[in-house]
């Protein structure tokens, strides 16, 4: 560790002050807890510290070594080995907007590209230079709304097809304010009670948010049209979270009229590193812009009328206009909207496309083989992307334990989201699995009936 | 420094113009020059509402800050200026005619004790600026 201060440094300051000893400053925390003694293990060495965490690190089960089918808002999707080394170029391996951001035109044009190419995708005006991932871009989503109606409206509607992460975030956010949350505790059917339209009751003069998910959190695709005439009428605003890799083959939500479109960036470039970092995405319309929370870059001309880029509209920001701003936060994920930025412009249109054709297609395929596996079945008919729930002969939790005896990482299990699915397990199937590894989901379900047909005793 | 000898003002830069029971308010020309290009208006108030003495009805945004402008007698909001939003450098330009921002039927004429005269705020200026 380097220390900069000097022996002589230190007691000159501690002169200064007027104290003979650095331990003088914690006089007011009790005597017990001042130097409390730790009971830590002996010092290891640089090579044990290695051995040992490589030990832990072993005992996880990883996608590279099982087949997996579990997904729920994050997803495996092959990364071109150019985003890796294109992020770790020093110029702009880093987490952060700079400091004294107009010096740095590489990096803010890189974030100035990701924009544009996440408002391209969204079909909307602006989108700012990202959040920490899709659950708090959906809190900021509420901030703005709230903000937006200047504290009049203090409702916010979340539908229970939501992430259930993003809805906890959302009602953490909302704690000791004035805002409350309706929608999202049905206690009958999970997925009938979900249907965009259920939500219309809730819909009132006081809602300043309609939160819904695109696909939803079940995997099935709704057009939120009506649902958006329904919102805009009440005076309120529609905010769509997506999966932005979804984007490259479905229609795109400003066009069901979405006032702001979040979404978790996962899927565009980033690994799934055990659940981040990650990257949330967040685009609104233009007459909102000042609303918003978060950085954002812009393109002008300097003094030499060359191209440059600037942090534009930073006046509505909470160093600026303080607690009168949106949100009190506007660190971006810099790092990950560029591996995005980099991902998509790899792709490119078509390339996104692709993919999201890879992943429809193949989920369909494993659907479809599924469902005529004898005990089990497609839990709806509603038209899916790459995730569908289906209904087991057992508790999903034992199928998945039975499916990891056969290498196979299983779907996630409903049941930890409602006990009403708690025989449910949402499958995810993306461009890495390859048809085998289907048909060997597809065979592993198959014998798992035949075990449990056999453990049912007979009459 | 412009400063209507006609008007009264407050400690944060807001003014003034009273004729009969309706107070018309906006920003000083002390408070344009400060906050330097302004770019953006908001009105925060409509009219019918109630405003009280002290409260934000309307916020300006510079290339650099942010400010409130808060209304300096209680009352009840009789017009906002409508195109004020999409012209705010007027704001720079005509701070005591065309960039009125809000319009109040005065509630508590008493008030008015307590707001500064154009001497007064002329000084607060002069030693602000020092």
């Amino acid at each position: 560790m380097y220390i900069p201060h000097t022996e002589s440094d230190r007691q000159a300051m501690l002169q200064r002050i007027g104290i003979s000893k650095l331990e003088e400053l914690f006089q007011d925390v009790p005597a017990a807890y001042r130097f409390p003694e730790l009971n830590l293990p002996p010092a290891l060495t640089e090579m044990e510290v290695l051995q040992e965490l490589q030990a832990i690190a072993d005992s996880n089960l990883t996608n590279s070594e099982a087949i997996s089918f579990l997904g729920a808002g994050a997803y495996h999707h092959y990364i071109p080995a150019a985003v890796d080394s294109i992020i770790r170029r020093g110029e702009f391996y880093t987490a952060y907007t700079p400091y004294q951001p107009e010096i740095s035109q590489g990096t803010l044009q890189a974030i100035y590209e990701y924009q544009s190419l996440i408002a391209a995708l969204t079909g909307m005006e602006v989108s700012n230079a990202s959040h920490y991932d899709g659950a708090t871009a959906v809190a900021e989503a509420v901030n703005m709304a709230y903000a937006n109606f200047r504290g009049k409206r203090t409702k916010i509607v979340l539908s229970p097809a939501l992430h259930p992460h993003y809805r906890e975030t959302v009602h953490t956010y909302v704690m000791g304010s004035e805002l409350f949350v309706e929608g999202d505790r049905l206690e009958f059917d999970m997925l009938e009670s979900s249907l965009p339209e259920n939500l219309v009751p809730f819909i009132d003069e006081n809602t300043a948010l309609v939160m819904v998910q695109y696909p939803d959190f079940y995997g099935r695709i709704f057009d939120y049209t009506a649902l958006a005439e329904v919102v805009h009428a009440a005076g309120g605003l529609l905010g769509i979270s997506v999966n932005p890799l979804a984007l490259g083959l479905l229609k795109a939500p400003s066009e069901f009229g979405a006032d702001i479109v979040t979404g978790e960036g996962q899927p565009l470039g980033i690994p799934l590193s055990f659940g981040g970092p990650y990257l949330g995405i967040f685009a609104t319309r233009k007459e909102y812009v000042r609303k918003m929370a978060g950085r954002l870059v812009g393109e002008t001309t300097d003094n030499r009328g060359q191209r440059a880029y600037v942090l534009t509209l930073t006046a509505r920001e909470q160093h600026i206009r303080r607690e009168k701003a949106t949100s009190n936060i506007c660190t971006n994920q810099g790092l990950m909207a560029l591996a995005s930025a980099v991902y998509m412009s790899l792709l490119g249109k078509d390339g996104l496309k692709q993919v999201a054709e890879l992943c429809y297609h193949k989920a369909h395929y494993a659907a479809a083989q599924i469902n005529s596996a004898p005990g089990f079945s497609l839990a709806y008919d509603s038209p899916f992307f790459n995730e569908f729930v289906v209904r087991c002969p057992a508790p999903a939790s034992k199928i998945n334990d039975l499916l990891l005896d056969e290498g196979i990482i299983g779907g996630y299990d409903l049941g930890n989201v409602h006990p009403s699915l708690a025989d449910s397990l949402l499958i995810a199937v993306t461009e890495m699995n390859s048809r085998e590894d289907i048909d060997l989901l597809v065979e592993a379900l198959g014998e798992i009936q035949s075990e449990l047909l056999e453990e049912v005793p007979h009459a | 420094m412009n400063i209507p000898p006609d008007i009264k003002y407050t400690k944060n830069d807001e003014w003034i113009r009273l004729e009969g029971k309706i107070g018309t308010i906006g920003l000083t020309d002390y408070a344009q020059e400060q906050l330097s290009d302004i770019v953006f208006v908001e009105i925060l108030v409509s009219e019918g509402e109630a405003v009280k003495q002290g409260e934000a009805c309307a916020t300006v945004e510079s290339v650099k800050a942010a400010a409130e402008v808060y209304s300096p007698m209680s009352g009840k909001v009789v017009a906002t200026n409508e195109v004020l939003p999409d012209t705010p450098e007027t704001v720079n330009k005509d701070p005591y005619g065309e960039a009125w921002m809000v319009k109040v039927e005065v509630g508590n004429p008493a008030e008015l004790e307590s707001l500064l005269d154009a001497a007064a705020y002329e000084a607060l200026c002069a030693e602000r600026s020092q």
